[in-house]
């Protein structure tokens, strides 16, 4: 098959790296050669991260080349909008609906990007963009950290691989007394999508 | 069995596999990881040194005492480290010795460049370049035994790409007696002695030596030809070599792990092969120039730019440009990405204890005439919005020795004074030596120490200052002790979280006629664990005079709220990011800030 290409983008402390962990262990479970590859830049919190995931037969390189990722994950929209030009000619975009303003946007030195600019942006880049309200999801659930499980659940909709080898490597990645929590959020972030959809 | 594993994971999993007892390094990203990994295994010692240099040394006496032993640093850490390793290459190791640096192409996280491959070839030691994840644990076998059986320390290179890549990697058990005796020392000082008139003895081994693993590079495994299609031949390593295979699938491959010395035979062998030969590496021709000194005739530099990384797409483009690959097959860049979008760079943490500092040193503050010197660390971020307190900064330990340059050059007769800042681990690293020459010469510069109780920036690893070590308890060093020993004088401590205190030790020390050091003392929020209840903005108080923004809080936004004086937007605390740490509160001149813990002002 071809390369499946995954970027997972967001801002340092949303929980990326586990998220792209996930990702690459799945496809590893499911049968897949992979590779992933985070940039973290330097490792102070609240910065730009974006995590690199790759399924195939064959995988070389880590990294997703420029403007063939197959899915965009963005947990937050700014982040989603930096990373556009990564996303393939009908692509698919997930994007979690929430807002982290950066220090330029809170001290008033730049204004976040308005809806309208979002929308424009995420239409002239595919058709297949989900808008999801993620974040309300994880609160819902009982944590805003398991924003990432609500995502991966959303992404795990969209793609083959069964769900009890996400579920189980979801349980093996997270600490024990928070797996239940995780597996509900990852449960209800596969719902999202349909919901979505209708 | 296969487990996903990180460069750096795998590497400290290749340490405990390959039976290394001692392992050694100072902190540096992307090369951090391996040992906070090698450290979970408890068959190897592992410490954070002071320095790489530190580390180094004591990697090669390990070595010498006949023990397996890694150590490991970040590209600029090899600069500190160099002193070291070239004596190694003349006096020989008795055990395996395999210093690992992870290079950093494209500047994720240094202040420079450069292309560490270059030392192996200065220093006349084998070099090693993984490709990923699985290459770089059988590579550190491979250069342990390559040690071994050459008496040399081996360089093992990577980069952040691999250091920061994850793949499945096949684990296997540790294949070592770790209840084998410690072997006796005998002393034999003709090979470890490296004084001039046995060094010198030595150093036609070495050039033997060299000879001699040339040969071993043109038979090792992990120099391999992969024949394709004649037309095209690459030679590549590293990371390069797997993006390379990704844009040319079906071309002829020299494939090469061991890059210095390089195996000339087969490079030979190939360029006979094929009908153009390009040679595509990161960074400095290092290899190309090798094989065009061979007479060999081949593209690179000419194609490729000598810096940055040299990613798939990067490939695609410039060979294309080149006429090596089919221009229609290259994708054009999406114009989709909204213009001028803010940037999200990194900032100073909320409950960051540096920020009380630098609210102080801001350009808008009121110490005015001051050149700052700045140092390597999360302070650094001092240097940009909305601080811009900084100078210079340039490498660990510099801004005690340039604010040292800056007085003896003279500045005070343009009636500037003159500040160096670190922080802690810093100072331990390369702080104290630039300290002592301040002193002994007679300098007037106020030196301050942000001392946070952790490496921060590199992820929170141990130093001489706290009480905890890689392998456990450590003993806690008092920098205060250490700055009187140096024979400061003038030495002034205050809580980081007291913003007024800074301020006042600041004052006092600037106005001391003589070298002066200022502790600022606070801990990283991370390590500090004193998360208290977020504060809150008394929007009727709030002038939106501004002042709060100047602390470059990420918790402090500004409210859609405007004043009506000065329409101005008035200042919001955000709950969730808030730490409590109170230094808003104090700034604030309304009394507008407050925390319901406490009673409103």
């Amino acid at each position: 098959m071809e390369t499946m290409n995954f970027l997972i983008t967001g801002v340092g402390g949303q929980g990326t790296v586990l998220a792209s962990d996930i990702m690459a262990a799945v496809g590893l479970a499911a049968g897949y050669d992979v590779k992933k590859s985070d940039i973290l830049g330097l490792s102070v919190r609240g910065g730009a991260v974006i995590g690199h995931v790759r399924w195939g037969d064959k995988v070389y390189s880590p990294i997703v080349p420029e403007g063939r990722a197959d899915y965009l994950i963005a947990f937050e929209i700014l982040e989603g909008l930096r990373w556009l030009g990564q996303v393939k000619v009908n692509g698919t975009i997930l994007i979690n609906q929430q807002k982290i303003s950066p220090v330029m946007v809170s001290s008033g030195l730049l204004d976040y990007p308005e809806e309208k600019t979002v929308d424009e942006a995420l239409a002239k880049t595919t058709p297949n963009v989900f808008k999801l309200h993620a974040i309300d999801v994880a609160l819902e659930v009982g944590n805003s950290r398991v924003l990432n499980i609500v995502m991966l659940g959303a992404i795990s909709s969209m793609l083959s691989v069964d769900q009890k080898i996400w579920e189980d490597v979801i349980r093996e990645r997270v600490p024990k007394k928070y797996a239940d929590l995780n597996l509900n959020a990852f449960r209800k972030g596969r719902e999202l999508v349909k919901v979505n959809h209708i | 069995m296969k487990v996903l594993m990180s460069g750096n994971e795998a590497i400290a999993r290749g340490a405990y596999e390959f039976g290394v007892k001692v392992a050694t390094g100072y902190p540096g990203t992307p090369s951090s990881e391996i040992l906070e990994n090698v450290a979970q295994y408890k068959e190897i010692y592992a410490e954070w040194s002071t320095n790489e240099k530190v580390a180094m040394d004591a990697a090669i006496g390990a070595a010498y005492a006949g023990r397996r032993t890694i150590t490991t640093m970040k590209q600029v850490g090899m600069n500190v480290a160099s002193d070291a390793f070239f004596y190694a290459v003349y006096t020989g190791v008795r055990a395996g010795l395999v210093i690992i640096v992870a290079d950093d192409p494209g500047m994720f996280s240094s202040q420079n460049e450069q292309d560490n491959r270059h030392y192996a070839r200065f220093a006349k030691m084998p070099l090693l370049e993984p490709a990923d994840s699985q290459e770089a644990k059988d590579f550190l076998g491979i250069g342990l035994q390559m040690s071994e059986e050459w008496d040399t320390p081996v360089l093992l290179r990577t980069c952040m790409r691999v250091s920061h890549s994850a793949m499945p990697v096949e684990i296997s058990e540790r294949k070592w007696d770790d209840e084998a005796k410690m072997p006796k020392w005998v002393r034999n000082q003709e090979k470890y002695v490296s004084t001039a008139m046995w060094a010198k003895k030595r150093r036609p081994i070495i050039e033997e030596r060299i000879v001699k693993l040339a040969d071993v590079s043109d038979k090792i495994s992990i120099n391999r030809l992969e024949w394709g299609d004649r037309k095209l031949g690459i030679i590549a390593s590293g990371p390069v070599y797997e993006y390379a295979r990704e844009v040319f699938p079906n071309a002829s491959f020299l494939k090469l792990g061991m890059t210095y010395p390089l195996p000339k035979e087969l490079i030979r062998q190939f360029a006979e092969g094929v009908e153009t030969l390009l040679v595509i590496e990161e960074l400095d021709p290092f290899i190309e120039e090798q094989v065009k000194a061979m007479g060999i005739k081949c593209t690179g530099k000419e194609i490729f730019p000598s810096y940055g990384e040299l990613l798939p797409t990067d490939i695609e483009r410039l060979t294309a440009k080149a006429g090596l690959f089919p221009i229609d097959k290259v994708l054009e860049p999406r114009d989709v990405t909204p213009q001028n979008l803010p940037s999200r760079s990194p900032v100073l943490c909320p409950g960051c204890p540096h920020r009380s500092t630098f609210f102080n040193l801001s350009i808008k503050g009121k110490f005015k005439n001051l050149v700052i010197a700045g140092d390597i660390g999360c302070y650094n971020l001092g240097a940009l919005a909305p601080f811009y307190a900084t100078d210079s900064m340039g490498s660990m330990g510099a801004s005690f020795g340039v604010a040292h340059g800056f007085d003896i050059a003279g500045i005070h007769d343009t009636n500037q004074k003159v500040i160096g800042i670190l922080g802690d681990s810093t100072f331990f690293h390369a702080g104290i030596t630039p300290l002592l020459n301040i002193v002994h010469n007679g300098g007037r510069s106020t030196m301050v120490i942000l001392d946070n109780a952790t490496t921060a920036m590199t992820g929170h690893q141990d130093n001489p200052g706290i009480e905890k070590s890689l392998s456990g308890k450590g003993v806690k060093v008092d920098i205060e002790g250490v700055v009187r020993g140096c024979g400061v004088q003038f030495v002034r401590k205050a809580d980081a979280f007291n913003v007024k205190a800074v301020d006042k030790a600041f004052e006092e020390a600037l106005a001391f006629e003589g070298p002066s050091v200022v502790i600022v003392e606070g801990p990283c929020f991370f390590t500090g664990d004193f998360k208290e209840d977020p504060y809150e903005v008394d929007s009727e108080r709030c002038t939106a005079c501004g002042v709060c923004f100047r602390l470059g809080c990420p918790a402090i936004a500004r409210s859609d709220e405007v004043y009506e004086k000065n329409r101005k937007r008035k200042a919001l605390i955000d709950p969730v990011l808030c730490t409590g740490c109170d230094m808003c509160a104090q700034v604030c001149t309304f009394s507008a800030i407050y925390t319901t813990a406490t009673d409103k002002k």
